[in-house]
C-alpha cells in the first residue's frame, strides 16, 4: 500500500488557500509529470504539416479518435466538447501509463495519482458538472424530461423518474469510482504477486523455482493486461463522458 | 489504504494541484493545441477533396477531348467517303459518256461496214446473175440449139434464184 502514499515533497508548513494546505505533494508531481508528458506530445502534432510525419500522425490520430467519438455519440454538435474530452482522454491516458513505468528499478518510486479517488471524483464531478450545466442551459427545466423515457405509462411516472433521477445522481460516483477502482485493483494484484517472488524465495530455492516463478510469469501477464486496462479505462471515461454530454445535448 | 487514511490531510492539496495540471491541459492543450491540429487536418481533408474533385475535372475534360476527336474523326472520314463516292459516280458518269460515244462511233462504222457489204454481195449477186444468164444460155444453146435472148435468160436465173 506504500505506493498509494502520499508524501509532501515541499510546502507543507506553509503553502495553503483559505486555511487549506496545498502541499507539493508526490502526486503533484507526477501530476505535472503527466502535463509535461502530454504537452510534449502535443508539441509534435503542432508542426502543421500537410503531409504529416510520423509523430504528427500520432497526434492526428488521436485527436481523430475523441473527434470521432464524439460525432459518433453526440452528433454534429459534440465537437464543441473535443477540447474538454480530449483533455480528460489523454490526461488519464498519460496519468494511468505513467504510473505504470518501472522507474522503481532505478530507485524512483511512480506514483499513480488515477489510484486516488480524490483526483477522480474531481474529474468525475467536473463531467457530472458540464452536463448539468449544459443541460439546463440547453433545455432549462425540459432537462427533467430525461428522467421520463418516452411511452412511460402515466402512473409510473412518479416512480420511473425517482429511479431514473438516482441512477443519474449515481453517475459521478460511478464514474470516479470506477477508474480509481480499476487503477488501485491493478496495482494491488502486482504488488500482491511481486509479494509472492520475494517472500518464496526468501523461503528457500525449491519455494522460489516453483511460486515464485510462476508468479513472475503471472506478473508479466498482468503487467501487459494493466497497460490494456490503462488505455481502457482512459476510454471508458471519455465514452461515459461523451454519453452523458449527449444526454445533456440531445436528451432522450 | 492511503487513499483512505490520508484523506484529510491531502484531499485539498490532491484536489488544487489536479485542478491547476487538469486546467493547464484544458486551456492550453485542449482550447489552443487541439483545434489547431484539427483545423489541419481539416485543411488537409479539403485540400485532398479539392485535389480529387481538380482530378475528376481533368478526368471529364479529357473525356470531352476524346469524345470531340471521335467526332472529327468520324465527320473526316463520313467526308471523305462522301467524296470518295461522288468521284466514283463522276468517273462512272465520264466512262459511260465515253463508252456512249465510242459505241456511236463504232455504230457507224459498222452501218458503213454493213452498207459496203450490201453493196458488195448486190453487185457480186448482179454478176452471178449475168454468169448465170450466159451459162445458162449456152447450156440451152449446146443442148437444144435454141438461142435465148439474154433478156429471157436473165430473167430465168432470177426466178430459178428467187425460189433458191
Amino acid at each position: 500500500m506504500h505506493q498509494f502514499a502520499i508524501e509532501p515533497l515541499f510546502g507543507t508548513d506553509h503553502l495553503a488557500i483559505g486555511g487549506y494546505n496545498i502541499a507539493f505533494t508526490n502526486s503533484a508531481l507526477w501530476m505535472v509529470a503527466t502535463v509535461v508528458v502530454l504537452w510534449i506530445f502535443m508539441l509534435g502534432g503542432m508542426k502543421r504539416e500537410l503531409v504529416p510525419g510520423r509523430w504528427q500522425a500520432a497526434v492526428e490520430t488521436m485527436t481523430g479518435f475523441i473527434s470521432n467519438l464524439l460525432t459518433a455519440n453526440v452528433g454534429p454538435e459534440g465537437k464543441r466538447y473535443v477540447p474538454y474530452v480530449f483533455s480528460l482522454f489523454m490526461f488519464i491516458l498519460l496519468a494511468n501509463l505513467l504510473g505504470l513505468l518501472p522507474l522503481g528499478l532505478v530507485g524512483l518510486h511512480p506514483f499513480t495519482f488515477t489510484s486516488h479517488f480524490t483526483a477522480t471524483g474531481v474529474l468525475a464531478i467536473m463531467s457530472f458538472a458540464i452536463v448539468l450545466i449544459v443541460g439546463f442551459y440547453k433545455h432549462k427545466l425540459h432537462f427533467f424530461s430525461l428522467f421520463v423515457p418516452h411511452g412511460t405509462p402515466v402512473p409510473m411516472i412518479p416512480f420511473i423518474f425517482l429511479i431514473e433521477l438516482v441512477s443519474f445522481m449515481v453517475r459521478p460516483f460511478s464514474l470516479g469510482l470506477r477508474l480509481f477502482v480499476a487503477m488501485t485493483a491493478g496495482h494491488v494484484l502486482l504488488k500482491v504477486l511481486a509479494g509472492f517472488v520475494i517472500n518464496s524465495t526468501n523461503a528457500g530455492a525449491g519455494f522460489g523455482l516453483t511460486v515464485g516463478l510462476s508468479s513472475f510469469a503471472l506478473m508479466i501477464g498482468i503487467s501487459a493486461l494493466e497497460m490494456l486496462v490503462a488505455v481502457i479505462q482512459a476510454y471508458v471515461f471519455a465514452l461515459l463522458t461523451s454519453l452523458y454530454i449527449n444526454d445533456a445535448v440531445n436528451l432522450h | 489504504m492511503p487513499q483512505i487514511a490520508q484523506i484529510a490531510e491531502t484531499y485539498a492539496s490532491q484536489i488544487f494541484w489536479l485542478l491547476v495540471t487538469f486546467g493547464f491541459v484544458f486551456f492550453v492543450i485542449g482550447l489552443d493545441m487541439v483545434p489547431k491540429i484539427e483545423a489541419t487536418v481539416g485543411a488537409r481533408d479539403d485540400k485532398i477533396a479539392g485535389d480529387l474533385a481538380t482530378a475528376k475535372a481533368a478526368f471529364a475534360r479529357a473525356d470531352e477531348i476524346e469524345a470531340d476527336y471521335r467526332k472529327r474523326d468520324a465527320d473526316a472520314r463520313s467526308s471523305a467517303q462522301h467524296l470518295i463516292a461522288e468521284s466514283k459516280a463522276k468517273a462512272a458518269k465520264e466512262t459511260e459518256a465515253k463508252i456512249k460515244a465510242t459505241d456511236a462511233v463504232v455504230a457507224t462504222k459498222i452501218a458503213a461496214a454493213e452498207a459496203e457489204i450490201k453493196a458488195a454481195s448486190t453487185s457480186a449477186m448482179a454478176e452471178i446473175e449475168a454468169v448465170a444468164a450466159d451459162a445458162a444460155r449456152e447450156m440451152v444453146a449446146k443442148i437444144s440449139g435454141a438461142s435465148v435472148t439474154p433478156e429471157a435468160a436473165q430473167q430465168a436465173v432470177k426466178a430459178a434464184l428467187v425460189h433458191g
